[in-house]
């Protein structure tokens, strides 16, 4: 099993969830972040003063996959998100190393 | 000295056998005893009303959206506290410091031209059929006293996010007590008055109000010192939103601040109206356009600011300028306020947080010269000057801002050096980093 994390603009979201829906994935965590990367940030200003804001609203989306559908789901999601402007975000895979559904007790494989 | 208006149509407060007052409605003769008028009573119960509503929750707003989240709660607090106090002490002795006339002698400078005696204290001697001049006195005393509340609670921008409670509450305490008494005694509480003998124009409060709140607020600023990171860390309002509800109220609440002190229900009333929501439009529009060249986008923060900049001008204005003036004054406050909330604070480098001296007291100073033009029937007012000259009533008017300043620079640091050696001012370096609805409330205005 992999946690896959994709930081993505969060005018996608919907966009990511009807995709990964389409290829099977069931559940998903959805978190508002800041992010910061090579996207400049912009400018505020009150009465006169002005100041950088370099971190950006972003979401973050979580979603434990079986090892089979990685890939595909991987693919998608970073196709899904994006526009080809500079802070589309990031996707990352990391070893998931158990799961399981709490209200039935299932664990590996049937709790994602 | 002229006084009174053309047809008795200016009216200026004062005690109760000096009040050249005429009741439009009744048509009275001037020496006749002046009677209850129901409908200037009636119109000075909503205006006690609107200011009180200025205040809580108008100004309260105000300040509150534009504090960080962690202080909006002690901004609240001291609005409301402020306004506790002062009523309390306005009771115990505050009204009659102001508005006892014993000693006062016309034209003649003695201890009484500066400050009240004590023989209303307590409110004494006022009852249900009390008057002053055709309104009951008790309407009278509320009303002053819902200005007496809102002055102090303007100087809690310049010192937001970094005072202690305490300290706020005896410094206000004390300000109230020695120096907004006498300001409001020495303008507004008849002949023998040191101001009022000179012949200024302050229809509801440019001096009493504006320039002494705005002088304290940057004297506070000065002594209390910078925020913790100001300038470099960013401190944004947190809640603009709440800023525009507030500034809103201030608008609308204003009709009775300044409409209000005709103390009367007719053409002065009506023509304070009319100016005072021409000059708010002009200044908003002012500092929108001054910003939007400046800055090249125009602000919902600068728009509310600009108009309340406009009505804290033509508060010295309103009972004797017309359209004409209501005009340029707006328009003046509002590009001079614009320049000085936001070049000037930078260049200087006092730490001013809501800009009370940006908007109060350079918005009070620049209508409180205005007005000595702009009351002249030749430049749209509708003042009767009498035998007195363009230039002898803004020098007039100029004197009394000069004095305005001195008196409430000078006091108001003398009464800050007294609480910090009493319990100090400022919050501990950690309280302030936590926010003082944490630190000094036990409490989080958002629990989201």
């Amino acid at each position: 099993m992999k946690l896959i994390t994709a930081i993505i603009k969060p005018f996608k979201l919907d966009d990511l969830r009807q995709t990964v829906a389409h290829i099977g994935v069931q559940g998903l965590t959805v978190t508002e972040v800041l992010g910061l990367g090579r996207q400049l940030g912009h400018v505020e200003r009150y009465r006169g003063a002005a100041h950088r804001v370099d971190l950006q609203p972003k979401t973050r989306v979580e979603l434990a996959v079986e090892d089979t559908i990685v890939d595909e789901v991987v693919e998608a999601i970073t196709n899904v998100a994006r526009t080809g402007r500079s802070g589309d975000g990031k996707v990352f895979v990391a070893k998931l190393a158990a799961a399981v559904r709490i209200r039935t007790g299932e664990t590996g494989a049937e709790a994602v | 000295m002229i006084r009174s208006g053309i047809r008795g149509e200016t009216v200026l407060r004062g005690a109760l056998a000096l009040l050249p007052m005429l009741a439009p409605a009744l048509g009275h003769a001037q020496d006749a005893e002046p009677v209850l008028d129901t409908g200037n009573t009636a119109w000075m119960l909503t205006s006690t009303v609107l200011v009180l509503f200025m205040t809580l929750p108008g100004l309260a707003l105000f300040y509150a959206g534009m504090v960080r989240s962690k202080n909006v709660l002690s901004v609240l607090m001291q609005c409301f506290a402020v306004t506790a106090l002062i009523t309390v002490l306005w009771m115990l002795y505050g009204y009659s410091l102001a508005f006892d006339t014993t000693g006062m002698v016309d034209g003649e400078i003695n201890f009484n031209s500066f400050i009240g005696g004590l023989k209303k204290s307590f409110l004494s001697g006022i009852g249900v059929d009390s008057l002053t001049g055709t309104i009951p006195e008790s309407v009278f005393a509320t009303f002053q006293l819902t200005f007496a509340i809102i002055t102090p609670a303007l100087i809690v921008g310049a010192f937001a996010e970094r005072m202690r409670f305490s300290a706020m509450l005896i410094f206000l305490g004390l300000w109230f007590t020695f120096v907004y008494t006498a300001m409001t005694h020495m303008v507004w509480s008849g002949d023998g008055a040191l101001m009022w003998d000179w012949g200024v124009l302050d229809f509801a409060g440019g001096t009493v109000v504006h320039i002494n709140a705005g002088v304290a607020g940057l004297v506070a600023a000065l002594v209390l010192g910078k925020r913790k990171g100001y300038p470099a860390t960013p401190m944004p309002p947190h809640n603009l939103a709440l800023t525009v509800i507030g500034a809103s109220m201030l608008w609308v609440g204003w009709f009775g601040f300044n409409a209000g002190s005709a103390v009367s229900a007719g053409g002065s009333a009506g023509m304070a109206m009319l100016v005072t929501q021409i000059a708010t439009a002009a200044a908003a529009l002012a500092w929108m356009f001054s910003e939007w060249v400046s800055h090249g986008k125009p602000s919902v923060l600068g728009i509310a600011s600009g108009a309340v900049t406009g009505l804290v001008a033509v508060t010295p204005a309103s009972g004797t300028v017309g359209p004409p003036g209501a005009l340029v004054i707006g328009f003046v406050a509002g590009v001079l306020c614009f320049l000085a909330s936001t070049r000037l604070k930078r260049k200087f480098g006092y730490d001013d947080s809501l800009d009370v001296f940006g908007v109060h007291a350079i918005g009070g100073i620049v209508g409180a010269v205005l007005t000595g033009m702009f009351a002249f029937p030749s430049l749209g007012g509708v003042w009767d000057p009498g035998e007195t000259t363009m230039g002898a009533q803004v020098w007039i008017q100029i004197k009394s801002v000069l004095f305005t300043v001195l008196f409430t620079g000078v006091g108001s640091f003398v009464l800050l050096k007294l609480v910090d050696l009493l319990v100090g001012l400022r919050v501990s370096a950690e309280d302030e980093t936590l926010g003082l609805d944490l630190a000094l409330h036990d409490e989080r205005g958002y629990n989201l």
